[in-house]
């Protein structure tokens, strides 16, 4: 087992960011999603996706973690791309739930790791807790509550402390109080020296979180700024409009 | 209807004293079905993982044959396991033929295609929802198939279930290979062919009502001992 | 969680449990091809446990038609068989698949029909003339259609009554005797079975016994001990111990003594040697 102990030190010392993608396209039969797309993810800072729906938010953060295949172009992270993934996690619009208890949801990702079930269990817990799961353990995951599940996922995607966080709207469909607990969890992560690319529609929350600002619009990148100069002086008029509150499509 | 309530009776008649020969019997059909049920989900489970999870070239060919392979006409199987088992036959030197063992090879010939082919409906489905998941985790093949296997455990149950079903009832191929020796490879089924051919209708179906109640009393149990089809879980 | 694997692991121990208890066979099992209609009897449920006591032998009985029990011998697959159709068996020998026939007793074929007797068979002269009358009636007739041995002697009683039976009255359904005499119940047709399933059997409906006591109707049974030649694993040492016990004393006994309802089915004729 090469990856035994990748929870605990990485084999290749260098640093997995910075992420550069070079006329990186997606399509799907022949139609393209996304692209061609410059881009660098800097070792620092929490990065905001922006963008009306469809605009290619979520096909961005897939291509960047390896779910959405590449068509054209170049993404290159700092080290070889095999051992890049076990640094990355992410998290869905829509939390996928195993069919198992919270504790052992959590520890998933450990024990695909091979660490023995006890240990990987009492971490779990212990994320459990940090993320207000405690009371919850043994709890089928399939039947916790939105804003729940969506925090059982970000444990299971930070238990093994990735350098690299993705996130698709996941306070999507949450409210307040929930997402205000997903923020506290998120900035704790980013204390913790975990990197955070996060797609989000919620304006408040950009602003709340961003250090910098990737405005997609039909598929290309619009816009890519530092946060406070974008909501002061947008580049386009589209992302003035979407700043503004328009409809924009 | 006279007949059907004197085989109810003597279902009850039976079962309430005790009758050794059909306690024996019993003992027989669920030794041969349990094994058999045993080891075609041994095969049929991760064989219907993998095909739901990998994708190869005949891949769509092969699940056609698995899908057709659960109509095998039962006494068919019995035919092709007597010719293989028959002294005349490749595997002769075993001496299978006739004993409880020749009657759960044909049974998990049986019920291997059916097992396979409802553990990869619904593992497809369930690695359909996990895909992106197990991806972004880095899963390894064998730790895909594993997770799925066990987050798919109710639903293989069930396949299990059916499997078993399908085993307890069946006669035409344990009948060939089987033979229905009285204290040796007689099971429910036999016997309830057996007591037809005689004559004894009633008698018969009470046999069938005890083989109903057995089945029940399988499911029943194995859903118990699995707390599934309870409100609470999941 | 552990629930499942607690299920799992009763159905495990459950199943091994069963294979434990595996049924006695070894040293002293005979696998004996026998006919439905020696089953049927129930006189191999007297002479089993005879066989048993005075022998050791447990004999396995497996009740199949005449056809496919030779086939069995002459696969190896059983150490003797006991049929009831003399070319076959004949044949049977000529092929080298058993080492000899030996002649142990008889029953009789009888003619069951509807009460009401359509055909009017019941005071036939012969097997033949009652076979005349029900073609001759159109009346509905069910044949085992199936090559067993008694089967085969349905269609030579045909054949001497100069009948080649067709038509819509004449019902071939492919079946053991018990299926052919169900059959019959239901549609309340004429068939021919061997005396001891008739008796025995417990779904008469509508049906008699209408003709019976031609010699042209009994039927003959043989023992043959498959060929040890062919088959080096068959225990033909059982084999001729039990040939010797079946054709004894204490066989005839049994056999001449065996009766249902008051009648006697069977005649012992083994010629001791």
């Amino acid at each position: 087992m090469g990856k035994a102990r990748a929870w605990e030190g990485q084999e290749d010392a260098r640093p997995l960011l910075p992420l550069e993608l070079h006329g990186a396209e997606a399509r799907v039969r022949g139609k393209r999603l996304l692209g061609p797309v410059d881009l660098t993810i800097g070792r620092t800072g929490t990065t905001i996706v922006m963008g009306p729906n469809g605009s290619g938010k979520t096909t961005l953060l897939r291509l960047m973690h390896g779910l959405q295949r590449l068509s054209a172009g170049t993404i290159r992270w700092n080290i070889p791309r095999a051992q890049a993934r076990e640094r990355q996690a992410y998290v869905f619009q829509a939390p996928i739930m195993m069919r198992r208890s919270v504790v052992d949801s959590i520890a998933y990702p450990l024990i695909l790791r091979g660490m023995n079930r006890r240990q990987a269990r009492a971490r779990a817990a212990d994320w459990a807790d940090r993320v207000g799961l405690g009371a919850a353990l043994h709890r089928p995951a399939q039947v916790l509550s939105g804003g729940e599940k969506q925090k059982l996922a970000l444990a299971r995607a930070l238990i093994l402390q990735p350098e690299i966080l993705f996130l698709d709207e996941p306070c999507a469909n949450l409210d307040g109080r929930a997402m205000r607990e997903i923020e506290a969890i998120l900035l704790d992560a980013r204390a913790g020296g975990t990197r955070i690319v996060m797609a989000t529609h919620d304006m408040g929350q950009a602003r709340r979180l961003a250090s910098e600002i990737i405005f997609l619009y039909a598929g290309r990148i619009h816009e890519t700024a530092e946060a406070g100069a974008f909501f002061a002086r947008p580049a386009t008029a589209e992302a003035a409009a979407f700043i503004n509150g328009e409809i924009v499509e | 209807m006279d007949g059907i309530l004197e085989g109810f009776s003597q279902a009850l008649k039976l079962i309430v004293t005790f009758d050794p020969d059909l306690y024996e019997i019993i003992a027989m059909s669920l030794r041969v079905t349990l094994t058999a049920v045993i080891v075609a989900s041994l095969i049929g489970l991760p064989l219907g993982a993998w095909l739901a999870v990998n994708r190869f070239r005949h891949r769509r060919l092969t699940i056609a044959v698995l899908n057709a392979l659960m109509g095998l006409p039962p006494v068919v199987v019995g035919l092709f396991v007597y010719l293989l088992l028959s002294r005349a036959g490749p595997l002769g030197v075993l001496g299978l033929l006739f004993t409880p063992t020749a009657m759960i090879i044909a049974q998990v010939i049986i019920i291997t295609p059916l097992i396979a082919s409802i553990a990869h409906q619904a593992i497809r489905d369930l690695w359909a929802e996990y895909h992106d998941l197990l991806i972004s985790m880095n899963a390894s093949r064998a730790q895909r198939i594993r997770t799925l296997l066990w987050d798919g455990r109710r639903a293989l149950l069930t396949a299990m279930l059916a499997g078993f079903g399908r085993a307890i009832g069946e006669v035409g191929a344990i009948m060939i290979v089987g033979g229905s020796i009285e204290h040796s490879t007689r099971v429910l089924t036999t016997a309830i062919a057996l007591e037809t051919s005689k004559g004894n209708l009633e008698f018969a179906l009470g046999l069938g009502f005890v083989l109903i109640a057995l089945a029940v009393a399988v499911n029943l149990t194995i859903h118990t001992l699995s707390g599934t089809e309870r409100a609470s879980t999941w | 969680m552990k629930r499942v694997l607690a299920a799992l692991a009763l159905l495990a121990s459950a199943a091994l449990a069963a294979v434990g208890a595996r049924a006695g066979s070894g040293a002293g099992t005979l696998r004996m091809a026998v006919t439905t209609s020696f089953q049927n009897s129930g006189l191999a449920d007297v002479l089993l446990p005879e066989i048993k006591a005075d022998t050791g032998i447990d004999v396995q009985l497996i009740v199949v038609g005449t056809g496919q029990a030779l086939r069995l011998g002459a696969a190896g697959d059983v150490d003797a068989v006991l049929v009831h159709a003399r070319t076959a068996e004949e044949e049977f020998i000529a092929d080298g698949h058993g080492t000899h026939r030996r002649e142990i007793m008889y029953n009789d074929f009888v003619l069951i029909g509807p009460s009401d007797d359509p055909a009017g068979i019941s005071d036939s002269a012969s097997a033949t003339d009652a076979l005349q009358r029900i073609a001759a009636a159109q009346a509905p007739f069910v044949s085992r259609g199936d090559d067993s041995g008694t089967h085969k002697k349905e269609l030579t009683l045909w054949k001497a009554a100069g009948i080649d039976p067709e038509g819509s009255w004449y019902r071939p359904i492919g079946a053991g005797m018990g299926a052919a005499l169900n059959t019959a119940s239901a549609m309340n047709a004429y068939v021919m079975s061997d005396r001891a399933s008739w008796l025995n059997f417990g779904n008469k409906g509508g049906l008699e016994l209408l003709f019976a006591g031609d010699p042209a109707l009994f039927n003959q049974y043989a023992f043959i001990p498959v060929n040890p030649q062919k088959h080096p694993q068959v225990r033909n040492d059982l084999a001729q111990r039990l040939e010797a016990w079946l054709t004894g004393a204490r066989a005839r006994a049994l056999i001449d003594g065996y009766r249902i309802g008051g009648e006697k089915l069977f005649t012992f004729n083994a010629v001791s040697r």
